[in-house]
């Protein structure tokens, strides 16, 4: 780690202005993979802004038919919410099986969709679900939010202050995890809200979470694991190839894992 | 059994300090002026270079001095050595490449010390590490094991033209021929022992003090034994002579074989000690153990059984290349030699053994001993060769083992060891009755039905452990003697203090020789303390590691016991006016043989001290003891564990369902600490198995560098064990013990392998079997089917 500069503001507005002044400066959101990657020197920000003293920015409410996460709430807090797992369980259980106790207590939905890390587990639940991103400027839907691998459409000095997430559909996440990391080497979100189904695929992607369209068709036909027999899975030129797992590898479990996320949201 | 003596589950003594965080590490050492030390390393597998520009670095905020390669060479530090010569089939001794404490002129694999920054923090320390430049010219390295000796590859030490540091063989090459010649079925089976990294929790440190005023130097240092580094660092590196040098190994945070070695950087730290002036300390992180630590294993071998018409087997022909890595560690060359080739044997009355081995150096981290050493690595193939050759014989696997095991005992095998004692058969039973094998076929319909395959792994390991006699280990090349002392100093009031060679780095000593010694003396077991691993206090000592502190270190207590015991007689027998014949020890009692005249231990310790009852012409006053004691024999744990497996065949998940271990120890000290070296030994093993493998790119970068990539096992990839005993004690030491630290990694991964390639029904995987080589061979096992 070199040497940087700290801020801990305790409203957003301080946040806000802080962004506003200081120079090269990294939010930090929980901090569980920016940290590390200051410590190995991967990463030399001149400042750090830790919103963590933000009280505005953390908590779960239900707000109609939605559910609004704040920004700096804990994967621990979405996984052990009463809210979220009554209207979402499968969101709960996405939050409960993200890296270990350790970084469910320290990381944040908004730090994890920040940094939209392509093994990342909620930028595929959240497109899923069709959330939308709520930032100190602006409203932008998930579809529109990820736009490739660590790459979102935040500008410059925009803090994601909350998530709201529609209730009433079907929802679950599965997820093969690196025997190492235990990432998401391929995780499969399903999400079905009326006619409509997304299927998300992260960790296999070559540039991060993406949609996978056939089958979404195949799904929008008939909400049934068995809709997924016989559909090509996605091509294994598109996907990540590592000595963990080949493309080819990848390109098969995306379809045991969607077949195991459409049995588990149909599931009573 | 209750109370504290041999055979009690006493809780470990030392948990209390190390789970509330009162542990005393080398980390935790501080010394008054310290600078800290951060080692520049090399980027590249294989580079000259041609020159190392510290100008800029040293001018940086807060360094304190940088050191490089000929700095060492100016100094005329000495190389880091290896300690057991190996002779080629040609008798020409093994090629030893330079091994400098800080490169000079060439890097030979990517983590090797360039430079050393010393520094008034780490951070500063690391700031100037980025400042100095080094001009490397970059060459072609080495890194594939199969091809490292091809002509025209690039050479990594000159000493060594085509990389090879030794072409070895034990074993009677013309009995085997003769075996193969007249059977009836071969087997033969190609096997990859993937390399490990070692991952002790606490990673490596080390803290170089010097004391002008008495000229003397003191290195703090995770090691696993603290006498063999001074001795090293004394009359090889030739940092001090021996009395001028303290080794102190405090609290150590595990170790699997890795902190036997002496290393560059705590040689570093002691040598600049003194040229700066000032303590310097180093701590590993973790990526720095990854590239730098020696790592285990590594072995490509190709191995034929030869089996007679009765299901006998004839023969065995092993021919295996091992990678020591791009220099030779402390012991290395000994790994793949005299600890593999003679365990070949197995449990199995092999008449004919021929074993070939040849160790290439490569552009790779060193390679030593890791828990087992060598052991696994023949267990791996005998044990794989059993399951392989009963299923071409479409026998059993259980009958075809027990048609070849040993019966009688001793047993002479035809490479080198001569077995004790042990029971296989009883052993083998007793697990196969624990497991349930006769529900195993209900199990694998259950499993079918719900759409996995499952399997069952046989693996019958022995190994040879309490190492070990000191002639014989030198008339087969050891440069050290590997015998271990002892001291019993028995205070006046009673309590005992017991100096012991032996290093305790997880193993429980503090807790099991304290058992020994308070039920052999009749005391309570607090009032016995366990000192080791300081060379000021321990006079000197071999260490822990191949299973040998209980076997070895606990006997040299046990003479010292037997002279205290002794000495004690002798005071009781002034102090109780009686003849010392007339004497009887017992339960911490001293009384005359038919009388109701009795002192007990403390007051005899006292009586000994006061000397008032006895004149020093009679006896000397005072009650220490020192012993040293060299094993007759090696001793030979053996055992039976049974692995049953289920796999998804959907995404290639292995999940270890079923485990039972039934191992014979020879006596055990305390059940529990022998239980918990089982079930860590047990994950290693599935570790090596399923999960861990260290990577490294055709250009010599490791891939697997930190736990991102690299798969530890974890508490969930793991089931509950059952842990059974048989026991036949050990003939050759007073305590009738042969060793448990390693055998769970000894016996593991044959058992997993033979599991899953029964799953998998087909024998064509390498270990670590990962879910993606599972699926691709279930895959592949699939299209066969189809066919």
């Amino acid at each position: 780690m070199y040497a940087f500069d700290f801020h801990r503001p305790a409203t957003l507005r301080q946040a806000n202005s802080l962004i506003g002044k200081v120079e090269d400066a990294k939010i930090l959101a929980g901090g569980q993979t920016l940290l590390p990657t200051m410590k190995q020197r991967l990463a030399s920000p001149a400042a750090v802004i830790d919103l963590s003293g933000v009280p505005e920015l953390v908590g779960i409410e239900q707000k109609g038919r939605n559910l609004v996460i704040g920004a700096m709430t804990s994967h621990a807090e979405v996984a052990s919410s009463a809210l979220v797992k009554a209207a979402l369980p499968g969101l709960a259980a996405l939050a409960g099986g993200i890296g270990d106790p350790h970084v469910r207590h320290k990381g944040t939905i908004g730090g994890s969709i920040a940094n939209n890390d392509p093994a990342a587990d909620y930028p595929a639940g959240l497109l899923a679900l069709g959330a939308t991103i709520v930032t100190n400027r602006r409203r932008i839907p998930a579809g529109e939010f990820f736009t490739g691998m660590f790459s979102t459409a935040l500008d410059e000095g925009e803090i994601i202050t909350k998530v709201i997430i529609p209730t009433g559909g079907k929802f679950a996440y599965a997820k093969f995890r690196n025997p190492a990391s235990r990432y998401a080497m391929v995780g499969v979100a399903v999400g079905k809200k009326g006619s409509s189904v997304v299927v998300a695929v992260t960790g296999a992607g070559s540039d991060g979470v993406f949609r996978w369209a056939e089958a979404e068709a195949a799904l929008g036909k008939r909400f049934n694991a068995k809709s997924l027999d016989g559909i090509k899975t996605p091509a294994a030129k598109e996907l990540n190839s590592d000595i963990h797992a080949s493309a080819e590898y990848r390109s098969h479990l995306i379809g045991v894992m969607a077949r195991r996320a459409v049995a588990a949201a149909t599931a009573k | 059994m209750a109370g504290t003596g041999i055979g009690a589950r006493v809780t470990r003594k030392e948990d209390f300090r190390f789970i509330t965080g009162k542990g005393n590490y080398t980390d935790d050492i501080n010394r008054p002026g310290q600078a800290h030390a951060y080692f520049l390393r090399s980027p590249h597998a294989h580079a000259k270079i041609r020159k190392i520009d510290t100008v800029k670095a040293a001018a940086m905020p807060g360094v304190v001095a940088i050191f490089t390669g000929a700095d060492i060479e100016a100094d005329k530090v000495g190389g880091l050595i290896c300690g057991w010569m190996i002779h080629s089939k040609d008798g020409s001794p093994m090629k030893a490449g330079a091994h400098p404490a800080l490169a000079v002129g060439k890097v030979r694999y990517v983590g090797d010390h360039v430079a050393v920054v010393i520094a008034e923090s780490l951070a500063e320390a690391r700031d100037a590490a980025e400042a100095i430049v080094v001009d490397y010219e970059p060459l072609k390295p080495v890194v594939d094991l199969a091809s490292a000796t091809k002509k025209g590859s690039p050479v990594i030490h000159d000493a060594a033209p085509d990389n090879q540091v030794y072409d070895w063989h034990l074993g009677d090459e013309a009995a085997v021929k003769a075996a193969f010649k007249k059977a009836k079925h071969i087997t033969k089976i190609d096997l990859v022992n993937n390399r490990l990294v070692p991952n002790a929790m606490e990673p490596r440190a080390a803290i170089g003090d010097y004391n002008p005023g008495e000229e003397a130097f003191t290195l703090y240092t995770t090691s696993q034994n603290p006498h063999v580094a001074r001795l090293v660092l004394s009359a090889f590196i030739g940092i001090a002579p021996e009395h001028k040098l303290r080794v102190i190994a405090p609290d150590v945070g595990g170790g699997f074989g890795s902190k036997i070695f002496i290393y560059a950087e705590e040689t570093i730290c002691v040598w600049a000690a003194k040229k700066v002036g000032r303590p310097v300390k180093w701590v590993a992180d973790r990526t720095e153990e990854f590239l730098a630590i020696a790592h285990g294993r590594d072995h490509l071998t190709h191995a034929e059984m030869a089996i007679d018409e009765n299901g006998r087997i004839l023969g065995l022909h092993v021919k295996t290349r091992a990678n020591l890595g791009a220099y030779l560690s402390t012991f290395a060359s000994s790994v793949p030699t005299y600890l593999y080739v003679p365990l070949l044997s197995g449990q199995y009355n092999i008449p004919a053994i021929y074993g070939e081995v040849e160790a290439v150096y490569t552009n790779t981290a060193p390679v030593d001993a890791y828990r087992g050493a060598g052991r696994p690595e023949a267990t791996f193939v005998i044990e794989r060769l059993m399951e392989v050759a009963a299923r071409e014989l479409g026998m059993d696997p259980a009958a075809f083992r027990k048609k070849n095991f040993i019966k009688s005992f001793p047993h002479q095998t035809p490479v080198i060891m001569c077995y004790d004692t042990g029971d296989y058969n009883a052993s083998l039973v007793k697990a196969m009755e624990i497991h349930d094998v006769k529900g195993f076929a209900r199990r694998k319909r259950e499993s079918a039905k719900a759409g996995k395959l499952r399997g069952l792994g046989y693996s019958a390991y022995i190994e040879a452990c309490g190492i070990a006699p000191s002639a014989a280990v030198g008339s087969l090349g050891a440069g050290v003697g590997l015998w271990e002392s002892a001291e019993v100093r028995v205070n006046p009031v009673g309590t005992v203090e017991v100096l012991t060679g032996s290093h305790s780095h997880g193993q429980g000593h503090e807790t099991t020789f304290a058992q020994l010694v308070a039920g052999r003396l009749g005391i309570p077991i607090e009032n016995v303390a366990i000192v080791h691993g300081d060379t000021d206090k321990v006079q000197m000592g071999m260490g822990t590691y191949g299973s040998r502190s209980g076997a070895v270190g606990m006997s040299a207590i046990v003479k010292a016991l037997d002279k205290i015991e002794a000495k004690a007689k002798k005071v009781a027998s002034f102090v109780l006016e009686a003849s010392e014949a007339d004497i009887d020890f017992k339960d911490g009692k001293f009384s005359v043989k038919g009388t109701d005249k009795s002192i007990d231990f403390a007051s005899v310790a006292l009586q000994a001290y006061v000397a008032h009852k006895f004149t020093g012409e009679q006896l000397e006053p005072g009650l220490k003891e020192g012993a040293f004691y060299d094993p007759t024999n090696f001793t030979f744990p053996s055992g039976v564990h049974i692995a049953e497996v289920e796999i998804d065949p959907e995404t290639g998940v292995t999940t270890i369902a079923k485990w039972t271990a039934v191992d014979d120890f020879g006596v055990i000290i305390n059940p529990m600490i022998v239980e918990g070296q089982v079930h860590g030994g047990i994950a290693q093993g599935i570790g090596q198995a399923l999960l861990e493998g260290a990577v490294y790119d055709a250009n010599g970068q490791l891939l697997t560098a930190s736990y991102m990539d690299y798969a530890m096992p974890r508490a969930d990839d793991l089931p509950s064990f059952r842990v059974d005993h048989t026991t036949t004690p050990c003939p050759s030491n007073p305590l009738g013990i042969k060793g448990c630290g390693e055998a769970g990694a000894i016996a593991a991964p044959a058992a997993v392998m033979n599991a899953v390639t029964d799953a998998l029904g087909h024998e064509n995987i390498a270990m670590p079997a990962t879910p993606q080589a599972v699926w691709h061979a279930a895959q592949a096992g699939l299209a066969r089917a189809a066919e």
